[in-house]
């Protein structure tokens, strides 16, 4: 090593990194919209009084959450092509890393989101329920307007935290050849051979981002505590 | 489509079971159009889970409940369509938090009944005016006292136009001094004529506008008899038991 860092080569990488950040964002975006999306109606099947509603799901839940986060991007990598080949007949070259990825992330992301949401429909009193089937309300109204809105106060800052470590977990999805964030600075590194420098910066805007939104987090469970 | 002669309320022989554990034991008793019948008993002795079979919050397993020519347990009945129109006053007020007191009063009558918004508060506030709280229309039930909660929640209950109400211990959360102003509310209700099953304590509201009064033991309805048999010449040991218990302290 020559001992000399060169920072210039972030500046000339500027561009692969905004890409590589924004699709970062866009992998965090659609996973936790999905992840809460599916986490909820998952946590709603296993708290089901029908056994082939809870069974499944508590068992969907389970396998995702005790296999390694990589190992689940490298199976629907791997397995996405396949099921959609035998579907629609063609080769699975059409899925990308970036569907499988999606695919990947939507599940484990439903899966842990699934536990939290389910945490915090428990949270709600059993009275709150009644009440709304006493007025008329069906299920899904029941929950719509009573109880999950309620279930997801409780557990923002928790869902916040899941959050911040799904977008440290982006960076996950280098190991399929997906240029994120760091995937661009880890090829900008190899061609430049300045791996240390764009590490360095990776990392401090991982950190920025991480820290500033647990920041927030803080401060809202403060507000939080406040107004309960 | 009803016999104005048949119960409003008609409970068969109704049984149910927690697992191996029997919590009603074969309850049959019958509620007429504009009656007010409270039902009391000591603790764990099945009133609340009784209350609540009659709107089938809670499912039980045996026998037959008949509301409004309907019958609770099948099936195929539309549950939510009859709970709509059986009020529900719970122990703990179980208004909706995080909505603000005309919101509480209007959400039912949106989402269920389907009335427009502005016809829906329109209603609750003349409900909310008539149990004395309009002030408080914009605040959150966190705001408010329990007293002042649990006259929303009857207030609420009376925006879906209900056939009949059905009371859980309504006063039994609540601080001594509070007791009255929820009591006035109900002694209202009762004196125009809604049909009332009120699971209390209260026997003075029991005295007041009772028609009749059911005393419940482990899960079976020991007496079930006029306001006057009951306070006069209650005949089960454990009636007299219980009376003299809650009178005299």
């Amino acid at each position: 090593m020559g001992g000399e860092f060169d920072w210039s080569v972030i500046w000339k990488y500027r561009e692969a990194l905004w890409d590589g950040l924004a699709t970062s964002f866009k992998l965090f975006g659609i996973a936790l919209s999905g992840g809460i999306f599916f986490g909820t109606l998952l946590a709603m099947a296993r708290l089901s009084s029908l056994k082939v509603l809870s069974y499944p799901a508590a068992g969907f839940v389970n396998l995702i959450r005790s296999i390694p986060f990589i190992m689940a991007i490298f199976w629907f990598y791997f397995l996405t092509p396949m099921i959609v080949g035998k579907f629609t007949g063609q080769q699975g070259e059409a899925v990308g890393p970036f569907t499988s990825a999606i695919v990947a992330f939507i599940m484990v992301e439903s899966a842990y989101y699934s536990e939290i949401i389910r945490a915090g429909i428990q949270s709600i009193p059993r009275g709150q329920p009644w009440a709304a089937y006493a007025l008329g309300m069906n299920y899904w109204q029941s929950m719509g307007h009573v109880v999950l809105p309620q279930a997801f106060r409780n557990m923002l800052p928790v869902m916040l935290t899941q959050a911040v470590i799904l977008f440290q977990d982006t960076s996950l999805v280098y190991v399929v050849g997906l240029k994120d964030f760091l995937g661009a600075a880890s090829k900008g590194g190899q061609i430049t051979g300045r791996i240390v420098e764009l590490y360095i910066f990776v990392a401090v805007v991982f950190f920025l981002i991480c820290f500033l939104a647990s920041w927030g987090v803080k401060k809202l469970n403060a507000r939080l505590a406040v107004a309960r | 489509m009803t016999d104005p002669q048949s119960p409003m309320i008609d409970l068969r022989a109704v049984s149910k079971w927690y697992g191996a554990f029997q919590v009603l034991t074969d309850c049959t008793t019958r509620v007429k159009k504009g009656e007010v019948v409270v039902v009391c008993g000591p603790s764990g002795s099945g009133k609340s889970t009784l209350i609540k079979t009659v709107n089938g919050l809670e499912p039980f397993q045996k026998g037959e409940i008949i509301v409004n020519g309907v019958s609770v347990g099948d099936a195929k009945t539309d549950l939510p369509k009859l709970r709509s129109h059986i009020g529900m006053v719970f122990q703990n007020f179980e208004l909706f938090p995080h909505m603000s007191i005309t919101d509480n009063l209007t959400i039912g009558q949106v989402k269920v009944l389907g009335r427009s918004k502005d016809e829906a508060t329109q209603r609750g506030l003349k409900l909310l005016d008539r149990v004395g709280l309009i002030a408080q229309k914009d605040k959150y039930p966190g705001q408010l006292s329990g007293g002042q909660q649990q006259r929303v929640a009857i207030a609420r209950a009376l925006s879906m136009d209900p056939i009949a109400m059905l009371f859980d211990e309504p006063t039994s959360a609540l601080d001594p001094e509070m007791i009255n102003e929820v009591l006035d509310v109900m002694v209202d209700l009762a004196k125009e004529g809604m049909t009332m099953m009120v699971v209390t304590h209260e026997m003075g509201f029991a005295r007041k506008v009772a028609h009749r009064v059911i005393f419940m033991d482990r899960g079976a309805i020991v007496e079930d008899c006029t306001k006057d048999e009951f306070f006069g010449t209650a005949r089960s040991e454990r009636a007299q038991q219980f009376l003299s218990k809650i009178l005299h302290h």
